[in-house]
């Protein structure tokens, strides 16, 4: 499949009665970027991911995912993508390696127990495949969860938070496999509260309210700011200061 | 139009393994699986099992004969029966039934001497409460014996011909308030029913409201599934559960409380895989129904009660009024009664049972078709 694209969306909308919770937002993801999704809580990050994966049924919008209609072809989308929810979603009561065959045996993944040994190994759960995911810390936990995405090679990630509640070197380890997996043609599309992942991201956009508010490199969202010598900080702050007056909650 | 994934087995397949992995880690609702049986064999065993004795008996001596008052005397002596007073009308034994007074009425009727001494075999008719079936069983049997052997001094000699194989005296019961006549035969295998029936649907009901409230749920949506993939394979690992509490009843049933099993085992066994099946349905249809785990429970009781009391377990089935009777032909139980007392008691075979077992057959497929229809692919 040749796609320019891997997400290519045009006015995704979704309202919650009559609350518009994302209001038409435009994005496009390249193959292979690392995309940092950005935003207060409540801005609409999840729910937008949620609709590019099916699980929420979008108001209005078209486009494609991995090239597949993003309406339409939802079980297509599925079967390519790896979804990494922000609460934690895999089976407390299921041990690491069961979870992880599980969704082995769910996508189809041919040579499964050669899928899943290596998924534990990739992780450093080698030795600790017998224990329960409910007694996992929550660290250990967005390992597991990172791991079961990846086991059926999915072509893009969507990842809801993976680094909430991690502590700072796990945090770096998992940026350096996000940035080899990447470097291997795996597209990403993140979410994230912490600055420095967000710099560590080829490109960004910025949620408030539901609205896209900028969008580029980090360089360019910082150079668009027109704030004297800013951090991203500086410039998310100001943006959330400055969308407040527009919106009201 | 949605392109749809064509239906997998082997997703179906890893449906099945979770949940009974799952299923195994659960101690609470194993414990229910096993314990449910029980507790309800306990309790109804109990009163099934007791052989009440002493029951409040009333005799009408229309014939005031030496044989009447030796008839009268050995009640008197029974440890069955607690002689209250001798009546003198049908009227007041119509009375003292009806308040439950008494449990029998024993009448002696005229000229019940003088039949028996020609040879005729007359008539002692048993009138009784039968409202509790199971306090009247073993005192009925009982009077034959001690009818038999009250008459037996006067049967000496010439007349001892009379007393012959079956007896001297026609013995005429009639069960009354209870045409059915529901005795601990009915009782038992009937519980088999009831206790499946709770049991199935409340834990299905469960199974889709338990995955969204613990957040699993969106994880299973991400991926590419088919509703009847996710609905059968949560059904499947529980048919073995409900064969574990067919096993358990029908072993306490034959050990316990020595039911006849006059038909084919391995016939209710077929049958009972249908029945299991199609309160599993229905329990996961609720669940795809219920917003949360206290809806599906409250569901649950919503099946659970009309099928207990208008199955035919609790009343007899042609004693309810009309209404009654069409919400019965409904529910899956009132069938399975028929079939498992059919099967245990009359050696019914399979041309029987197929006319109620389509009817449970043609339940689960509706409900399950319900559950498919109802069952949400996404969050909202
Ligand atoms: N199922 C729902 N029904 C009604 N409102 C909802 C639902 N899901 C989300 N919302 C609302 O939509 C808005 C956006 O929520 P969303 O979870 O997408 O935000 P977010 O950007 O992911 O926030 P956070 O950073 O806290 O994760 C919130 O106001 C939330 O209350
Ligand atoms: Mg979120």
């Amino acid at each position: 499949m040749t796609e320019s694209f891997a997400i290519d969306v045009r006015g995704m909308t979704k309202r919650f009665g009559d609350h518009t919770v994302v209001n038409g937002i435009d994005l496009q993801v390249r193959g292979g970027e690392v995309y940092g999704f950005i935003g207060p809580n409540g801005s609409g990050k999840t729910t937008f991911i949620r609709m590019l994966c099916g699980l929420l049924a979008a108001d209005a919008g078209e486009g494609s995912c991995l090239g597949f209609d993003v309406i339409t072809e939802s079980d297509a989308i599925k079967r390519q993508v790896g979804y990494m929810t922000q609460r934690f979603s895999f089976y407390e009561d299921l041990s690491i390696a069961e979870n992880l065959d599980f969704v082995a045996r769910m996508y189809g993944v041919e040579n499964r127990r050669e899928a899943v040994r290596e998924g534990i190994e990739r992780l450093g759960l080698a030795g600790r495949q017998k224990q329960l995911a409910g007694e996992l810390s929550g660290g250990w936990k967005q390992r597991l969860a990172l791991a079961a995405c990846l086991i059926h090679n999915p072509r893009l990630l969507l990842l809801d938070e993976p680094t909430a509640g991690v502590d700072p070197k796990a945090r770096q380890e998992f940026w350096d496999q996000i940035r080899e997996l990447a470097r291997q043609g795996l597209t990403f599309l993140i979410t994230t509260h912490y600055m420095d992942e967000a710099e560590r991201c080829d490109r960004l956009a910025y949620l408030s309210y539901g609205n896209l508010l900028t969008h580029g490199t980090a360089a360019e969202v910082i150079a668009g700011a027109g704030l004297s010598n800013p951090s991203l900080e500086d410039v998310f702050i100001h943006l959330m200061d400055s969308s407040k007056d527009n919106y009201s909650l | 139009m949605k392109k749809r994934t064509p239906l997998s087995f082997a997703r179906f397949w890893a449906i099945v393994i979770k949940e009974f992995v799952q299923m195994r880690r659960d101690r609470l609702t194993f414990g229910m699986i096993i314990g449910i049986p029980v507790v309800q064999l306990m309790l109804f065993g109990y009163a099934i099992n007791g052989d009440p004795k002493h029951l409040p008996t009333a005799v009408l001596l229309a014939d005031n004969s030496q044989q009447g008052r030796s008839i009268l005397s050995a009640l008197k002596n029974s440890d069955y029966f607690n002689f209250v007073r001798e009546l003198h009308t049908e009227a007041e034994a119509e009375k003292v039934l009806a308040r439950g007074e008494v449990q029998f009425v024993v009448t002696v009727p005229e000229n019940f001497s003088r039949n028996l001494l020609r040879g005729e075999k007359p008539t002692i008719l048993v009138e009784a409460d039968a409202t509790d079936p199971a306090a009247t069983g073993n005192a009925i049997a009982s009077l034959r014996t001690l009818l038999t052997s009250a008459l037996q001094q006067d049967l000496k000699g010439p007349l001892a011909f009379l007393a012959g194989s079956d007896g001297p005296v026609n013995l005429l019961v009639h069960a009354r308030y209870n045409p059915e006549g529901i005795s601990q035969y009915n009782i038992v295998p009937g519980l088999m029913g009831v206790v499946l029936t709770m049991t199935m649907v409340m834990i299905t009901g469960l199974a889709i409201t338990r995955e969204r409230e613990r957040g699993t749920m969106e994880n299973l949506l991400s991926m590419p599934t088919r509703p009847l993939e996710v609905l059968l394979g949560k059904i499947i690992p529980y048919i073995f559960v409900g064969y574990i509490q067919v096993g358990l009843i029908l072993a306490a049933a034959r050990y316990l409380f020595h039911i006849p099993m006059t038909g084919s085992i391995p016939l209710l066994l077929l049958t009972s895989l249908v029945f299991i099946a199609a309160n599993l349905a229905m329990g996961i249809t609720f669940s795809t129904l219920a917003k949360n785990q206290l809806q599906a429970v409250q569901m649950t009781f919503f099946f659970f009660l009309p099928s207990l009391l208008l199955s035919g377990f609790m009343f007899p089935f042609r004693g309810m009024p009309e209404w009654a009777q069409a919400i019965g032909e409904i529910l899956p139980l009132t069938h399975f009664l028929r079939i498992i007392r059919g099967i245990l008691l009359k050696g019914n075979g399979f041309e029987e049972v197929i006319l109620q077992l389509w009817q449970i057959a043609l339940f689960a497929v509706v409900v399950l078709a319900v559950g498919v229809k109802r069952y949400r692919r996404t969050l909202d």
